[in-house]
């Protein structure tokens, strides 16, 4: 790994309840790139959510350290903008008003005027132009998260965090947002963390497909290398040769793998997750330990086979 | 529709209106010289005796002495004699400045506690006990460390409308939703833009509701701590002219009482309007 853009290194959530201790994961080790976009998938329960709050410096973790940039994480920072699952838009403000108020935090000595125009070139980055005076309660549940990923972009983030951004959408808006979040990340070449339970959000928009197992006890399991060109549609994703193959591993990862990953790999080393690259006729490993080869399931279906070229 | 079940309502409304006064009127009217007797001992006796009529004054003379008032209501014609609209001026100078100490006081109080689970637990038992205490409860103690009875009637304003905000503004500030501290958090509003910008607004309208139930209190009691402490104001006018025995007085002065404090408690529900969003 070159670029270490974010580094987690060694991070560790555990809490007590009396005597009990829960370790919601342990040994945390991952590297993102500049750039990058990272889903990271798991079960509910596994600390997805936990691991950004600490990327996002709202939560500490009880062992180890996040590194962004060259610097350790000490709390949340402007750097790291945060999509909200429930986007918690502040409901007494407006659809400028919320941006408005995220600018404002980021350039304290902008006057009303210039902090206004920065909004507003925001909020019609993501297609709100004439909604602005609304209030959220007039908004739909995909309206309201495009403000929260205009409040995110308009300070310039370095880095963006979304938890689970468009799980709350119907599945036509959900479709637009995706393509609009891609646009939008490719065009100012955000660094992107994402948390997701849609395999197919994650194909779509991931780099790297983070696949994590079940809580608690949770450790990232595999780093799967998405083989879709950086040029997709999502019309046409299906019709790529190796969709159904890193489709079917993510979705065997989340139906048996997860479960038994821990007891399977008792040599698995945190530190060194392995890279999985879905190719054709099969998976090879670049990284991590050599022999622990990880099973072909994907074309083992006799009559279900992918399609190997189809156009 | 909602027109019309309004105009239905205020229809209703005045008919019950109508239906009362009627009955009042009947209730009290004079049903004419009861007995014969001697006309010295019928002056003796007074109206009660002679005419059948009761002490009670009807609708059309509590009207007629209403209009009386509201012809001059502040004339000033010595300590025992002053017109209407001075009493309640008193009195709502009181329930105001009483009330404004409590809000100077509680708010950022209940921001404290709201704030900080310590505070929260360390002021609970006092709150607990304090709370429940009867307002009056506090006036000899009042009167005796401060030695003035009007400033002690504005403690005791004080002591009753503090508790509803106190507490309400402390529940509103610890209920603020977690996922807006956390905006703040993610954007580094600092502590102090924080509580202004983010939990205010959020809180607004409990800290209202507090308010409201609060000024309906101080309203409550003021007429009660005027009658201990006398002097001025609409409970002492009240007390004043039971002494006086004139019920009609008595009368308008209840009614006074029910249009300010409803009046006080329309002004709250229009702030709490404004400070309310919908979620």
């Amino acid at each position: 790994m070159p670029d270490k853009f974010i580094s987690i290194e060694g991070i560790a959530k555990r809490y007590d309840s009396g005597a009990r201790e829960t370790t919601i994961f342990d040994d945390l080790w991952l590297a993102v790139a500049r750039g990058e976009f990272v889903c990271v998938i798991g079960h509910s329960g596994c600390g997805k959510t936990t691991v950004l709050n600490i990327l996002a410096g709202l939560d500490s973790p009880s062992k180890g350290a996040v590194i962004v940039d060259g610097q350790a994480i000490e709390g949340p920072s402007l750097d790291r903008a945060v999509i909200f699952q429930s986007h918690a838009l502040l409901p007494w403000r407006s659809v400028l008003g919320n941006v408005a108020y995220a600018v404002s935090s980021k350039w304290r000595n902008w006057d009303r005027v210039k902090v206004k125009a920065h909004a507003q070139s925001f909020i019609d980055l993501v297609g709100l132009s004439g909604s602005e005076h609304k209030r959220p309660s007039e908004l739909s549940g995909g309206m309201k998260q495009r403000v929260g990923i205009a409040r995110a972009l308009s300070i310039t983030p370095k880095i963006m965090l979304m938890d689970e951004p468009f799980s709350a959408l119907d599945a036509l808006t959900r479709g637009t947002l995706q393509d609009e979040v891609r646009r939008i990340c490719l065009e100012t070449g955000q660094t992107v963390f994402m948390i997701t339970h849609d395999v197919d959000e994650a194909i779509y928009l991931a780099d790297k497909i983070v696949l994590m197992t079940n809580g608690p006890g949770a450790v990232l399991a595999e780093i799967v290398e998405n083989p879709l060109p950086k040029e997709r549609l999502r019309g046409d994703l299906h019709r790529h040769p190796l969709y159904y193959g890193v489709r079917n591993h993510i979705i065997d990862f989340l139906v048996s793998r997860s479960k038994t990953f821990t007891s399977d790999r008792p040599d698995h080393d945190p530190r060194k997750v392995p890279l999985v690259r879905i190719g054709k006729p099969e998976l090879t490993i670049t990284s991590g330990v050599e022999q622990q080869a990880v099973e072909s399931r994907q074309a083992s279906w006799p009559g279900l086979a992918r399609p190997l070229t189809s156009s | 529709m909602t027109a019309s079940l309004r105009l239905r309502a205020g229809i209703v409304s005045i008919l019950l209106l109508a239906v009362f006064l009627a009955a009042w009127h009947l209730a009290t009217r004079s049903v004419g010289p009861a007995t014969n007797m001697s006309p010295k001992y019928a002056k003796l006796m007074g109206l009660t005796a002679t005419q059948g009529k009761s002490a009670m004054p009807g609708p059309l003379d509590v009207g007629a002495k209403l209009w009386e008032h509201l012809k001059r209501p502040f004339y000033d014609n010595g300590p025992n004699d002053k017109g209407l609209g001075i009493q309640l001026g008193y009195s709502i100078a009181r329930v105001m400045l009483g009330y404004l100490i409590a809000v100077v006081i509680a708010i950022p109080l209940g921001f404290l506690i709201g704030m900080s689970p310590l505070m929260s637990r360390a002021l609970d038992p006092f709150i607990q006990i304090l709370k429940p205490i009867s307002p009056l409860a506090w006036m000899p103690l009042a009167l005796y460390t401060i030695k003035d009875s009007s400033l002690s009637a504005i403690f005791v304003i004080f002591i009753c409308s503090v508790w509803p905000m106190l507490i309400n503004t402390a529940f509103g500030v610890a209920s603020v939703r977690k996922e807006w501290i956390n905006v703040a958090r993610t954007l580094e509003v600092g502590h102090l833009r924080r509580a202004f910008t983010v939990i205010l607004p959020a809180a607004a309208p409990t800290i209202l509701t507090g308010m409201r139930i609060s000024i309906g209190i101080a309203w409550l009691v003021i007429v009660a701590a005027e009658m201990l402490v006398g002097g001025t104001g609409i409970g002492y006018f009240v007390w004043n002219e039971w002494n006086n025995l004139s019920i009609t007085n008595v009368i308008i002065a209840i009614l006074l009482i029910g249009l300010v404090g409803m009046a006080l408690d329309q002004i709250l529900a229009r702030f709490a309007r404004l400070v309310t969003f919908p979620e």
